[in-house]
């Protein structure tokens, strides 16, 4: 019953979510009485090993292929140490690489998925907990089945520390021609601002409904002599360009203040503003998770709210 | 060449909402189609108006009520669609595997070049479907595409999968290919009148586990749903009472001792 976690790089660097792994991989590791190993495919696989050498794991695996990430080769690989290392349990990250070969091995393997895992615990078999509804609630899911892949959600676990007694080592894996080759990566964003070197920053999101609203959030920035943000379907929509997006596909942003206006607070975007010092929201909804991660809320209606701030202000 | 979009009708909860058993309660959801499939519904119809899809066919596994939301992608533009239910779904939380057993047996006999999805179903929130689908049918696959190109001659499709913190990766994927798409990949119409009475007149083919040479072992589910909670509110935030200009009073006090617009 050991398992097996698959660590999370791009561009050369390990990302935080692996060492949470290695954490989450220990527990499970521990409930289910067995090993824990850690699977390292591309890139620098030496560094990475000698990074996620931490106490608890058991052994590492690194797979050499190029430097990137390629789905095939992460599939063929992920199924290819499940066998070698007889795990029960593969742990991925729940990242967008992550989701771009979990759900593929967990289908090879004929083994039941969870994604977005937020906790789980063993007993007569595995329970997950995870979201649903956009955050707003949250749900246990019993999986039948002896072995099952589970994607984790980043910044749920703490962080692996230490240095281990992990034995590494590396393993060739046959595998086809990639279908999906990367060609090279592109930063977006740049432009006028970066939202990130801002103070205050006032936020907007698809509660403000039409483009022509947004003077209503224009003015309050203005006011308070601060910076404009959005959550992604104010982008999305064109309203405000790309570098203006908090998120984990936009900027993480940790201002001393963060007003979020009309914003749910879904996962995504609170990984952009959760390290914000003081949290302000403001929403109709008192069930929307924004209100979880501010410090101040206001549940009322923007359009009545935010021209009384202004006013009180002039 | 033909495209095969997957389409799921998506609950969202009301504002006030109480739980009912392990869900919410029904009078408590409202239904929508969802929003990353209206971006691949978008994609797909953009393909047909440029002469790169012959035929653009949606699928839904949903009931009845479900069909309210496949036929405003018919009345977006797609040519027909078809809608998969069983009672051996009702009530139940499927797994990915059991509906790729759909999937599987709809492209068996749609043969389309290239699937499109959704990056995840609002509701449940997977984000599983489309990646789990290539494997089961062979096709090449990419996940979280926020840009698209398809050179039909080449039978490639040049995509950006949109990664963590402002990242893209521009990647050249072989068809036939799923890929599964994000918001913010074009921008999605409102069906037109027009459309919406064409609509009316378009196929919306019913099929069952039957009739897709399946059965109610195929789609057992691995998953149950063992319980739904409100999530424990970890913050201990000050909630401002009062109406709006008695709340605006005190945020503007608050925000003025954190050095806010002094
Ligand atoms: C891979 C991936 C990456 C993503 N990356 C990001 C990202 O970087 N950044 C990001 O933001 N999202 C991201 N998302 C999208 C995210 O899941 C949500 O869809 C998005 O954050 C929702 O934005 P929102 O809160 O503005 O809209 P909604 O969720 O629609 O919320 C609107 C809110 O406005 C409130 N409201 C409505 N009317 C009013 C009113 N009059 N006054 C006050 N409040 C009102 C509503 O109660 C609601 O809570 C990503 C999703 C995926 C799958
Ligand atoms: N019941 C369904 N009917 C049609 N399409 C679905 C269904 N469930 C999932 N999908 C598709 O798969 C995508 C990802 O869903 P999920 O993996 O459930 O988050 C969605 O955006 C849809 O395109």
């Amino acid at each position: 019953m050991s398992v097996l976690v698959v660590a999370d790089h791009r561009r050369g660097e390990l990302r935080d979510v692996s060492y949470e792994l290695v954490t989450a991989g220990r527990e499970l590791a521990d409930a289910l009485d067995g090993e824990l190993a850690v699977a390292v495919i591309a890139g620098d696989t030496d560094r990475f090993a000698e990074s996620l050498n931490r106490p608890g794991v058991d052994r590492i695996y690194t797979v050499e292929n190029g430097e990137e990430f390629d789905n095939t080769v992460y599939t063929a690989a992920v199924t290819e140490l499940v066998g070698r290392s007889g795990a029960t349990a593969v742990l991925a990250p729940n990242s967008v690489n992550g989701l771009d070969y979990a759900p593929a091995v967990a289908e090879r393997l004929d083994i039941p998925l969870v994604t977005d895992a937020i906790d789980f615990a063993v007993d007569d078999g595995l329970t997950v907990t995870r979201e649903m509804y956009g955050s707003k609630v949250e749900t246990t899911v019993a999986v039948d089945g002896d072995q099952f892949c589970l994607t984790l959600r980043g910044g749920e676990f703490a962080p692996a520390e230490g240095v281990g007694e992990a034995e590494v080592e590396s393993v060739t894996v046959d595998h086809p021609d990639s279908g999906a080759r990367v060609k090279g990566f592109e930063e977006v964003g740049g432009g006028d601002v970066d939202i990130a070197d801002a103070d205050v920053l006032v936020s907007v999101g698809r509660g403000i409904e039409e483009e022509e609203n947004l003077e209503v959030v224009e003015e309050l920035a203005e006011t308070l002599g601060a910076t404009l943000s959005a959550s992604r379907p104010i982008v999305d929509s064109g309203w405000l360009p790309k570098n203006r997006q908090v998120g984990q596909s936009g900027k993480v942003v940790t201002p001393d203040v963060y007003i979020a206006v009309g914003i749910s607070g879904a996962v995504q975007h609170v990984a952009g503003m959760k390290g914000s010092d003081t949290i302000v929201a403001i929403n109709t909804d008192p069930n929307a998770p924004i209100f979880d991660v501010a410090d101040y809320g206001i549940v009322g209606d923007l359009f009545d709210v935010v021209p009384e701030l202004v006013a009180q202000f002039e | 060449m033909k495209v095969l979009v997957t389409v799921k009708e998506v609950a969202e909860a009301d504002d006030d909402f109480s739980i009912d058993g392990t869900d919410i309660a029904e009078s408590d959801l409202e239904y929508d189609l969802n929003e990353w499939d209206d971006y691949a519904v978008e994609a797909a119809v953009q393909l047909a108006e440029a002469d790169i899809a012959d035929e653009v066919v949606a699928v839904t596994i949903g009931p009845e009520r479900a069909e309210e939301t496949i036929r405003m992608a018919l009345a977006k533009g797609v040519d027909r669609a078809v809608r998969v239910w069983d009672d051996a779904f009702e009530g139940a939380f499927p797994d990915v595997a059991s509906k790729i057993d759909v999937f599987e047996a709809v492209v068996a006999s749609e043969e389309p070049d290239l699937v499109l999805g959704g990056v995840q179903a609002a509701d449940t929130g997977f984000g599983a479907t489309g990646v789990a689908l290539a494997e089961r049918i062979g096709f090449n696959h990419a996940a979280v595409v926020n840009d698209l190109e398809v050179d039909a001659d080449a039978g490639l499709a040049n995509v950006h999968r949109e990664l963590e913190g402002g990242v893209e990766e521009l990647t050249e994927v072989d068809l036939p290919a799923v890929l599964t798409v994000q918001t913010g990949l074009n921008e999605p119409r409102y069906a037109s009148l027009r459309g919406i009475r064409q609509a009316q007149r378009k196929e919306i083919a019913p099929m069952d586990l039957d009739d897709l040479g399946l059965d109610t072992t195929d789609v057992e589910s691995t998953l149950t749903l063992t319980a739904m909670y409100e999530p424990e509110s970890e913050s201990d935030a000050e909630l401002i009472e009062g109406d709006a200009g008695e709340a605006a009073d005190r945020l503007a006090e608050v925000l003025r001792e954190k050095g806010v617009g002094v």
